[in-house]
């Protein structure tokens, strides 16, 4: 299996186990390339990719646009804040536009969720979603995946917890479908109000209590509360969440076994995570950022990589 | 057609030994020079001259990397690749590169192979050592300078080579597609 089943990274439902394991695999070798101290290769350099983002990013907007680069790639920015898309261009006109002007690629975020579909129906470029709505966040479940076979050595029959807001979570559903895919054991873990009614039909553990999530789990993958998709209280105070659902140095301590600590940012210090929680050495945030590039990179070339 | 063996294993081992007192004939102890295969079946090749050099010298620190070309090549678009560890865990700037692979053929490799290396430093001057030479097939302007064994084929025709770690026996053999 050298090739991905699909032409657009549109989420991680549409891929299969093998697409998966080659886009991990492949990422391995840009982790290498990533780490020399000439971190460019030229395979993409006669490639022009846009970032269209429609929604506020750092991590994945500049993970993006450094993979693309140490691909050689052309890379040209678009953010809808400073667009025409305020002056009331659909999406299609916006993103024909970009095309005529010759683009091969094109990294979209949107808050509308199915945005990133929606347009691979309608252009002729590769779309690679990055992030839309509630709904996927595909390299980020990759990377995650990455990261955790890194540390543990491999992913089947482990154990993952996904802890917070899963209800606007695109990163917890993108995650649950890869870690699935590649047999892990997945529980979801955070206030019955936080939790989408469509849960039941995923085959993932629920559980309300966060200790007992803790000591089920290898892995805790803590989420951050969307306050900014949150149209109404789904719970009485931050307080009383992070009372019961961050995670702190002494619950941590208290478990039988370390677990590893992760978290797609950005982190909301003292809410789902406490400092010394994230800056200790069980947590891999960082290591998730750094391998952010690297499965990034692996993306853009195999579906560069496809006719 | 029956396929042709161009190297048996008796000739695969005088072939590698007689590769390797030539390039002792230039480097001589190997101080300033670095041996580098390309992945993923160069590498063969490499390890198998760096250990008999090792035994011929006497030296245990003769410098052996692997490197990986995948992201360099020109026909990754029209081809399946699958990319392969790069290990090159010494400095390559101002050493004499001995560049190690299995088939010369068309050169694109060595090309990749040439661009790749770029990223480890600036060499003092580059070498090709090559098994097989396929002479008549060459797309860019690329020569070995240590070469195995000289043979005239043409493209339908597939040049094997098999290694005793991988294969179970060290034997070259010549493939005809027809």
């Amino acid at each position: 299996m050298t090739k991905l089943s699909t032409k657009h990274l549109l989420g991680i439902k549409e891929l299969t186990a093998d697409d998966i394991n080659l886009i991990l695999s492949t990422a391995e070798s840009f982790k290498e390339v990533i780490n020399r101290s000439i971190k460019k290769v030229p395979s993409l350099r006669d490639i022009t990719i846009a970032n269209l983002f429609f929604e506020n990013s750092t991590r994945t907007k500049l993970s993006f646009e450094l993979a693309e680069k140490r691909l050689s790639a052309d890379v040209i920015n678009f953010s809808s804040s400073s667009s025409s898309v305020k002056k009331g261009e659909t999406l299609i006109d916006t993103v024909n536009n970009i095309l005529a002007m010759k683009v091969d690629m094109v990294v979209m975020r949107h808050p509308n969720p199915g945005a990133a579909v929606f347009l691979s129906n309608h252009i002729d470029a590769k779309i690679i979603n990055a992030g839309d709505g509630a709904h996927e966040h595909p390299t980020q479940a990759l990377l995650d995946a990455f990261s955790i076979k890194e540390k543990l050595g491999s992913i089947k029959g482990k154990k993952v917890a996904i802890i917070g807001d899963i209800l606007h979570s695109r990163v917890a559903l993108s995650n649950i479908f890869c870690l699935q895919k590649l047999g892990a054991e997945v529980m979801v873990c955070g206030p019955t109000t936080l939790m989408p009614k469509y849960i039941s039909s995923l085959n993932v553990k629920v559980e309300h209590n966060l200790r007992k999530a803790l000591e089920w789990c290898d892995v805790a993958n803590m989420l951050r509360i969307q306050l900014e998709r949150q149209d109404i209280k789904y719970f009485p105070s931050l307080r009383e969440y992070t009372m019961l659902f961050g995670l702190n140095k002494e619950i941590l301590d208290s478990l039988s076994k370390k677990i590893v600590v992760m978290h797609p940012g950005p982190i909301n210090r003292g809410v789902e995570i406490t400092s010394d929680v994230a800056d200790s050495s069980q947590s891999i945030i960082l290591e998730q950022v750094e391998n952010g590039v690297a499965v990034r990179m692996a993306v853009l070339f195999l579906l560069a990589g496809r006719a | 057609m029956k396929p042709k063996i161009i190297l048996d294993s008796k000739q695969f081992e005088i072939t590698v030994t007689r590769l390797c007192y030539q390039l002792i004939e230039v480097h001589n102890n190997f101080s300033d020079t670095v041996i580098i295969g390309l992945q993923p079946r160069g590498v063969y090749l490499a390890k198998r001259i760096h250990k008999k050099l090792s035994e011929i010298l006497n030296k245990k620190d003769i410098k052996c990397g692997s490197l990986d070309i995948t992201f360099y090549r020109d026909d990754f678009r029209t081809k399946e690749l699958i990319p392969n560890a790069t290990e090159i865990d010494f400095i390559i700037e101002n050493k004499k590169v001995v560049l190690v692979d299995d088939v010369l053929y068309t050169g694109r490799t060595i090309r990749a192979g040439l661009d790749a290396m770029l990223a480890f430093g600036r060499p003092y001057d580059v070498e090709l050592l090559v098994l097989i030479d396929r002479r008549l097939s060459r797309n860019v302007p690329i020569q070995a300078k240590y070469i195995g064994k000289i043979i005239d084929s043409i493209a339908s025709e597939n040049v094997k080579v098999e290694w005793k770690e991988s294969d179970g026996a060290d034997k070259v053999t010549l493939l005809s597609n027809d």
